[in-house]
This record gives C-alpha cells, sequence and structure tokens, in this order.
C-alpha cells in the first residue's frame, strides 16, 4: 500500500473548501485547542499516543451538549489524498454523533494513515471487515444539498469541516 | 388527433409550461458536470470500473437465490432480521409489525425510491402512524404532495421560488424563507426535531453485501446516517436486486454511482453500515444524563428485501438487465426529451426516465410503462452513461413490441393492409404500423413523383394524415424522388482502374428516395478516391419498423439486408454506410436480430461514409481529388448514434483536414429522431428540444454551411434555421472541385 502524501490531501482538501492543519505530535494539543470553537463534545481518538483527555472537549456528552456544541472531534482511522476523504467508524463512543449533530466537525488523521486512492482505502477495508469491524463512514466535505435551489452546505450534517493532520514521530 | 393523442400533446404543453425550466437546468448540470468528472479520471479508467460492475451485476443476479441466502444468515447472525417481501402489500404489511411491535408512531424515512415504489407512506400514515422524509428533496415532494420527478433529484423540477411559497403557506414560519440558505435552516431545524424524536428510521440499501450483511447508503445530505443511528429500530428496504456478493465487489459502485449521477468523484457521505451499529443509542428524554442520555435500549435492524416481480424479470430474457441498474439517473439526465419534460412525462408511477420503461413494466406492467414509453426516441445517448452498460433503448423497443400486440384488436383496413407489407401480429396499431412502414411509402412515393409530392402537401391530404396517423401537419414531409439513388447508379458508365478498395454504398430508404444528393456525392468521393462502387439493390436495415417496437418486422428486415451484404463481404467489398442510424442497425441492434456470426461480420465489414473517407486518406488516398475548404467555417451537427458509437470526430477530422473551419454542436439530440417529431403529440417536445441545437447554430448561420450527419437532423435544422443544410459528404463532392 502506498502512502499518499500530506500536501496531495491538502490539496484535496483546498478544492473542497475544507480548511486543514498540520501539526507535530508536540504542537497537537495546542493546535486543536486553538482550531476547537467552545462548547465541544468529541468521541475518543482510536489511536496510540494521542487523546482529546486534556483538551476543553466533552468525551461521552448528554444529549443536550450534543445538541448545543459548535464543534464535534472525531479520530478518522484513514483518509484518502486524492479525493480529501476521512473515514469515521461507527463506534461505541458515538463517533457518528459527534460528527454529525455541531455545525463544525473537526476531525483528526494521522500522516502515515493516509492512503492514496480510493483503491487503495478499499483494500483496507477489505482487511477492516475481515478483522470484524464493519461499519464505517467516508466523509467528504461538509454535508450539502441542492435540493433547495442552489447549493447549500450543512444540512442534516455539519457547516464547515476541518482536518488536522498529526506528523508522524521523528 | 385522437382523443388520446390530443391528452399526450396537452399534458406535455403543459409540463413544457411549467416544469421545463427548471428541470433543463438540472439535468444538463448534472450531465455536464458528469463528462467533466468523467473526462478528470479519464475515459479508459471510467470505461474499465463499467466493465467490473457490469461483471459483477452479470454475476449478482446470476447466483440472485445462493446470495440471498448468505444475506439472510449473515444478518441474522450480526443480530438482525430479514425478511424477503412478495410484493408492496407483504412488504407493508411486515413493516407495519414491526412498528407495531415497538409500539411506534413515528417513521423517519432518508431517500428511497423502493419505499416510493410500495406506497410505504401511505401505508403507515393510514395506521395513523407521522411518517416524515428527511431528504430535502423528498420533503418538498412530500409537503407539496406530488411525486418525484427524477430518481435523483425528486423535486428537480421546483425551482426555489416555489419550494419558499410552498414552505410559507404549509408552516407559516415566523420569517420570511426567501432564499436557499434559509430554507435549507428551516428544514433542518424542523427535520431535526422529527429525527430526534422518531421511533423508527427507514432507509433504502444503495447495495448489499451479502457476507457481512452490511448495506451502503449514498447520501450528500448525511441524513441517511442519521435515520439509521438516532432511532434505536432501523428498517432498510430494498430490492433483491442490490445485493453484491461481498464489501470487495463495493469498489468500482463506489467509483461510478456519484460520478454517474451528479459528478462528485465520491458522493459526501458513503456510509458502509453492519447493523445493529455500535454507535449508543441515545435518549433525548433524559437530555441532562451523560452517555447520550445513558440509554442502554438495544438496538434493532430489519432488512426487508422485495422482489415485488423482480424475480419474474430476472427470468426475463429481454428485461434482466434492468436489474443491474444502480438508480443513478444518468439515463435520464443525458436524454433531450427528459430535459425537456422531466419525469412527470418521462416516467411512471416511481420510476423516471430511460430505465423507467424496464422498471415500470417489471414491477407494475406494461400498461403503466406505455404511458411514456414512446417518449424514449431510441437515439441511444443514454448507452454510453449508464454506468453498468444497461441497453436502454433495446429495452424500450422490446416493450413497445409487447404493448403493441393486442392494440387495435379489429383493425382489417385492406387499404391500409398494402401498405404495411410487415410480420406485425394484427394487433399492432396502425400509425405505429405506418411509420414502421416508411420504405413502401417511399417505394409508392418515388414511383409516383413528382405528382405523390404534390398530393401529399395539399391541405386536404395533410388533414387525413394527421387524423388518421398522427402525422402533425406543421411538418414539412419528405420529398420523393422520381430517379432513385440506384437507378442513377445502374446508369452511370463509370470505371476505376485498379481499385484501391471495392465498395457497397448501402442505399439506405432515406438516401434511395429522398435524399439522393447525398448518395451521389459518396458515390463521386468515394471513386475520386480511388474505389470502386456498387450500389446494390437491398432493402431497408429495418430501422424504422424497429422504432415503432415491431421487432419481428425489423428482424426480417435484417436478414434480408444481411444476406446481400454478406455475399459483398464475402467477396471482399467494404460496406459504407450513410445514414448513422442505419449504420448503429448494423453495428448494435443486429446483434439482437441476426445469428452472432452474420452480426459479426457486418458489424467489422461496415462504416460510416467519413469514417471510411478518415480510412481511405490515412492510407494513401489523395485529399488533392477532393475540392479545397478554403478556410471556410462548417457548423457541425453530428447525429445521436453516430456519437453513441463515437465516429464524430472522423467527419471533423476530415473535415479540417480539407481547411474547413469546423464549429461542432454539443447537444444531446437535435430533438426529431426519425419519426418522433411527426407525431403531432410529439410536435411541440420535439421544437423545444430543438430550440437547443438552433440557438447554438443561429448566430452563425450566415457564416457557415450548416451540415448534418442524420436524415432526421437535417428536417429538424431545416425547420429550426432559415439556412439550409447538407450532409457532410456533399462538401466533399469532387463536381464542386
Ligand atoms: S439504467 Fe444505468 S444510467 Fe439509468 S439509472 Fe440505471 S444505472 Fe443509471
Amino acid at each position: 500500500m502506498s502512502a499518499g502524501s500530506v500536501q496531495q490531501f491538502q490539496e484535496s482538501l483546498s478544492r473542497l473548501d475544507t480548511p486543514s492543519t498540520v501539526v507535530t505530535p508536540e504542537e497537537f494539543e495546542t493546535e486543536l485547542a486553538e482550531i476547537i470553537e467552545p462548547p465541544a463534545v468529541g468521541a475518543e481518538l482510536a489511536f496510540d499516543g494521542h487523546s482529546l483527555s486534556g483538551l476543553p472537549v466533552t468525551l461521552g456528552p448528554s444529549p443536550s451538549q450534543l445538541r448545543e456544541a459548535t464543534t464535534g472531534v472525531t479520530g478518522s482511522r484513514l483518509s484518502i489524498a486524492s479525493l480529501g476523504t476521512v473515514v469515521v467508524e461507527s463506534s461505541t463512543d458515538g463517533d457518528e454523533f459527534v460528527a454529525l449533530y455541531p455545525e463544525f466537525h473537526v476531525v483528526v488523521v494521522k500522516e502515515s494513515e493516509i492512503r492514496s486512492t480510493l483503491s487503495e482505502a478499499f483494500e483496507w477495508l477489505r482487511s477492516e471487515f475481515a478483522a470484524g469491524r464493519q461499519s464505517f463512514v467516508l466523509a467528504t466535505g461538509p454535508s450539502s444539498t441542492g435540493d433547495m435551489g442552489a447549493l447549500v452546505q450543512g444540512v442534516h450534517g455539519p457547516e464547515r469541516v476541518h482536518i488536522v493532520i498529526v506528523r508522524d514521530d521523528e | 388527433m385522437s382523443e388520446s393523442t390530443r391528452s399526450d400533446a396537452e399534458r406535455i404543453r403543459t409540463l413544457l409550461r411549467t416544469e421545463s425550466e427548471e428541470i433543463k437546468e438540472n439535468t444538463r448540470l448534472f450531465n455536464a458536470a458528469r463528462y467533466d468528472a468523467v473526462e478528470t479520471v479519464g475515459a479508459e479508467t471510467h470505461e474499465r470500473y463499467r466493465t467490473q460492475a457490469r461483471e459483477i451485476k452479470e454475476e449478482s443476479i446470476d447466483r440472485l437465490p445462493e446470495l440471498l441466502d448468505r444475506t439472510r444468515r449473515a444478518v441474522e447472525e450480526n443480530g438482525g432480521t430479514v425478511y424477503v417481501a412478495d410484493d408492496a402489500a407483504d412488504a407493508n404489511r411486515y413493516i407495519r409489525t414491526v412498528l407495531a411491535e415497538k409500539d411506534a408512531d413515528s417513521v423517519v424515512k432518508s431517500k428511497s425510491m423502493t419505499t416510493e415504489e410500495i406506497d410505504l407512506n401511505e401505508s403507515l400514515e393510514a395506521n395513523g402512524c407521522g411518517v416524515w422524509e428527511t431528504d430535502l428533496g423528498e420533503f418538498v415532494i412530500q409537503v407539496a404532495e406530488e411525486s418525484p420527478s427524477h430518481i435523483v433529484g425528486p423535486s428537480l423540477h421546483k425551482s426555489r421560488e416555489e419550494i419558499t411559497a410552498l414552505f410559507e403557506r404549509e408552516f407559516d414560519p415566523e420569517e420570511p424563507l426567501d432564499s436557499a440558505q434559509k430554507l435549507t435552516a428551516f428544514a433542518r431545524e424542523f427535520l431535526g426535531e422529527r429525527i430526534d424524536e422518531a421511533d423508527i428510521g427507514i432507509t433504502g440499501a444503495n447495495f448489499v453485501m451479502a457476507e457481512s450483511g452490511s448495506i451502503a447508503l449514498v447520501t450528500n445530505e448525511g441524513n441517511a446516517r442519521k435515520c439509521a443511528s438516532i432511532p434505536d429500530t432501523h428498517v432498510a428496504v430494498a430490492g433483491i436486486e442490490k445485493i453484491i456478493p461481498s464489501v470487495a465487489e463495493l469498489e468500482p459502485f463506489a467509483e461510478l454511482i456519484s460520478r454517474s449521477a451528479t459528478g462528485q468523484d465520491i458522493p459526501q457521505y458513503l456510509s458502509l453500515l453492519t447493523p445493529p451499529v455500535e454507535t449508543p443509542t441515545i435518549d433525548f428524554d433524559r437530555a441532562e444524563e451523560p452517555e447520550f442520555g445513558g440509554n442502554d435500549a438495544d438496538r434493532d435492524f430489519h432488512l426487508v428485501l422485495i422482489d415485488n416481480g423482480r424475480r419474474a424479470m430476472r427470468q426475463d430474457e429481454e428485461l434482466r438487465e434492468t436489474l443491474y441498474c444502480i438508480r443513478c439517473g444518468a439515463c435520464a439526465n443525458s436524454c433531450a426529451n427528459f430535459q425537456s419534460v422531466g419525469g412527470h412525462a418521462f416516467g411512471g408511477e416511481t420510476y423516471t426516465g430511460g430505465i423507467a420503461t424496464g422498471w415500470e413494466a417489471g414491477i407494475e406492467g406494461l400498461d403503466v410503462a406505455e404511458e411514456f414509453n414512446d417518449l424514449c426516441t431510441g437515439c441511444s445517448r443514454c448507452v454510453n452513461a449508464c454506468p453498468v452498460k444497461i441497453d436502454i433503448p433495446w429495452i424500450n423497443t422490446v416493450v413497445r413490441d409487447r404493448i403493441n400486440r393486442g392494440k387495435d384488436p379489429g383493425f382489417e383496413d385492406l387499404l391500409v393492409d398494402g401498405l404495411v407489407p410487415d410480420e406485425e401480429e394484427s394487433g399492432t396499431p396502425l400509425r405505429k404500423r405506418f411509420f414502421g412502414n416508411f420504405e413502401t411509402a417511399a417505394k409508392i412515393g418515388s414511383a409516383t413523383a413528382p405528382l405523390s409530392n404534390l398530393v401529399a402537401s395539399s391541405g386536404v391530404a395533410r388533414k387525413a394524415m394527421e387524423s388518421t396517423v398522427g402525422i402533425d401537419a406543421r411538418r414539412d414531409l419528405p420529398t420523393f424522388e422520381r430517379t432513385t439513388l440506384r437507378k442513377w447508379a445502374r446508369s452511370r458508365d463509370t470505371h476505376v482502374e485498379d481499385p484501391l478498395r471495392r465498395v457497397v454504398l448501402y442505399p439506405d430508404v432515406y438516401t434511395n428516395y429522398v435524399q439522393t444528393a447525398r448518395g451521389k456525392a459518396a458515390v463521386r468521393v468515394l471513386e475520386a478516391l480511388g474505389c470502386e462502387v456498387v450500389v446494390p439493390d437491398v432493402g431497408g436495415s429495418g430501422r424504422a419498423p424497429l422504432s415503432q417496437g415491431m421487432i419481428a418486422t425489423a428482424e426480417g428486415k435484417a436478414r434480408s439486408v444481411a444476406e446481400s451484404l454478406l455475399f459483398y463481404l464475402e467477396d471482399g467489398y467494404d460496406v459504407v454506410v450513410i445514414e448513422p442510424s442505419d449504420l448503429a442497425m448494423f453495428r448494435r441492434e443486429y446483434e439482437k436480430l441476426l445469428p452472432a456470426a452474420a452480426h459479426e461480420r457486418i458489424d467489422e465489414g461496415s462504416y460510416e461514409i467519413l469514417e471510411f473517407v478518415y480510412g481511405l486518406l490515412e492510407n494513401g488516398a489523395d485529399i488533392a481529388a477532393l475540392p479545397d475548404g478554403d478556410g471556410n467555417g462548417v457548423a457541425y451537427h453530428s447525429h445521436c448514434q453516430q456519437r453513441t458509437l463515437g465516429l464524430e470526430s472522423y467527419t471533423e477530422t476530415v473535415l479540417e483536414r480539407l481547411g474547413y473551419d469546423v464549429l461542432t454542436s454539443d447537444v444531446e439530440c437535435c430533438g426529431m429522431a426519425g419519426s418522433f417529431g411527426y407525431k403531432s403529440e410529439y410536435y411541440e417536445l420535439s421544437m423545444d428540444v430543438g430550440e437547443t441545437l438552433a440557438t447554438q447554430f443561429e448566430p452563425v448561420e450566415n457564416e457557415r454551411t450548416v451540415v448534418a450527419s442524420g436524415t432526421s437532423c437535417m428536417e429538424q435544422l431545416d425547420s429550426l434555421l432559415t439556412a439550409e443544410s447538407r450532409h457532410p459528404i456533399e462538401l466533399l463532392d469532387p463536381v464542386d472541385r
């Protein structure tokens, strides 16, 4: 599997009008805290070494907190550089809700988990399915509709998305 | 005009007035975006996905019984339930039982054509259940109490202003909803509350993966995910044809579906869910408790797979392909008639657009399909658009043939019978038989010209033709030539020394009896380029009867054409065809009408006239034998079927090499397509479609020579423009040198 490049990923994201920030593991917490617009809810990141626990983010929120949050923070275990897509897993942490309710979705991805193409992402998906992890959403840009006479963002899902790319450890 | 013809005409006129503008704009946007997106990934890559997708669908439908079993086992192992419903009533009954078990009285739905097909909303509402569509397009349609006019964009025929007026009337909001943003915000608020409170979420499933029991949902709005995860009971409803073996087979569809539908590389949300999902349930009644209300309710999942005629379609050699459809709507978007009137004219009770005929014939019956089947002109523009390579025009033809049988059963008019020496059962309607037997009319017309032309153009005759066979009196009729092309060719004295190639010029009905000028030009051009040319005594290709759905007659014609042509082909001749719709017969439809070997031989031995000229020039023929273009301008309209076959560029290249400056039209279709434009009820529609072409050519018609490859296109152009159109081969005629 070839690794997709951060640069290609960021280019795709800018075509989707989706801002992105590249951070080192050390900068991760401070930078993320900057990006988050409170109040924020989150689902714990599913990768080693990084956590949302030290941040102003409510994990396992109440329904009211979920509804009132401006920002929802989730991790993504895989991204597709050519499309600007991130993969959100349906997990017991409620990633689905956190990614859908707030108007602003902040997604944390790891550089090493960026793939180049949809085809490579499917290779990964097949191995995940084989391992029994079988519910994922491939999300690309904010939710949108053309059904109201013009293209509008933020229908049932977020209006804005921000991707935070964490550099690999040196 | 008969009563039913009149009401069709009235309906079309009304839709042209009320819905056309929005439909046109939106379908064309989708269509243009599809072309762009395909170009970006590359035609070859796109073609590779299409081939894969086609193979997967063929295999899945073939293995359907086994895959159904596998799906059931997988879903049950995951903790869900599968129900296979025989028909709409069965499906609705089952879903009502699920609701009753849950004591549920509120349902939110995400877009699903299959639930439209079974009228699920009506069934639930009749049981006192509140149902809300959460896809904004579906929501608009629901509030307006209308039916979808497009598979992908159900409310695509409505303008923003209309939606504003509708919402302000229905919901009486505090603030005016006078922008798309405000409308969207209002709908999000309104539907968000409905979703949070709903007992049950109902979604469709774009694909069902047998091995893991997963479903794939394609959305841009995110509502399908909400419907699937917020209420703790999820019911997914899909036709049995949606099953594919596993996630491994999903990839080509993930590449194709949005690109074909809206020109997006991938939808905003492509969800692969294996319910019951692990997402915790949420309890809004305990709004202040952490962990989403601390609810520990179990998730429940029901997969309702609907037959409703599909197993019979699977057994039906001709309708089977319909089941490969992934409902992307590309066939509708690429269809010129659909672009003008949309799915409220070109669609049945549920499905709309090109493939709707196959669906409606399969699930509702021929009478529903009949209401709009004739709107398919067989132009074939949808053929290359379809991501699973369904031969949509063929399905429309087959259904038309089935509809024909059993019509006008008492019809026995000896006079007309003489005019229609076809192989159709006596049920076939008179008017279809008239158009289907145009060859006979042409033969008689030519033999009695110029008298026949004079008579045919008289007011009395035109009235009679309008009332008996529905030829619109506003259309100019073709003028028959007394000297046919064949007669002219026979009486010529020519000899080409040491010919480069030996050519059979196929004298199609129009070239032989009406447009002999282009036939003569073709003979002279081929000779000038060193070919020996014969114009043999071969009959019509069968295109005319085929487009009326008279398959048996078309097959008879095909056999007789094959007999003559194969004789020449075996002898080393090339077959050259002027009329693109006839070449398309040879290359495409003859596959269905002739034995495989005969079709293959004709297919590989036949060429479109300018394709052949291009080949001659590439192989050493001297371009100097043809007149120079001198930098003059040409406005060129290719022909639908010619473009489907990928032949448009040969004409452009040859003209450019001769020194012409070529402007090519980029509209989907001229709107005439054979007999279609002559029929009184379709006259206005035909002209409306033609408007787009006229808009492109009008500004240049004084500076450029207007040329068109197809007979119908030339006729349409002549009625739209002041300048007279010519066939491109006439510009190459050495007589003008
Ligand atoms: S027939 Fe082909 S183009 Fe038409 S909706 Fe189905 S898949 Fe799409």
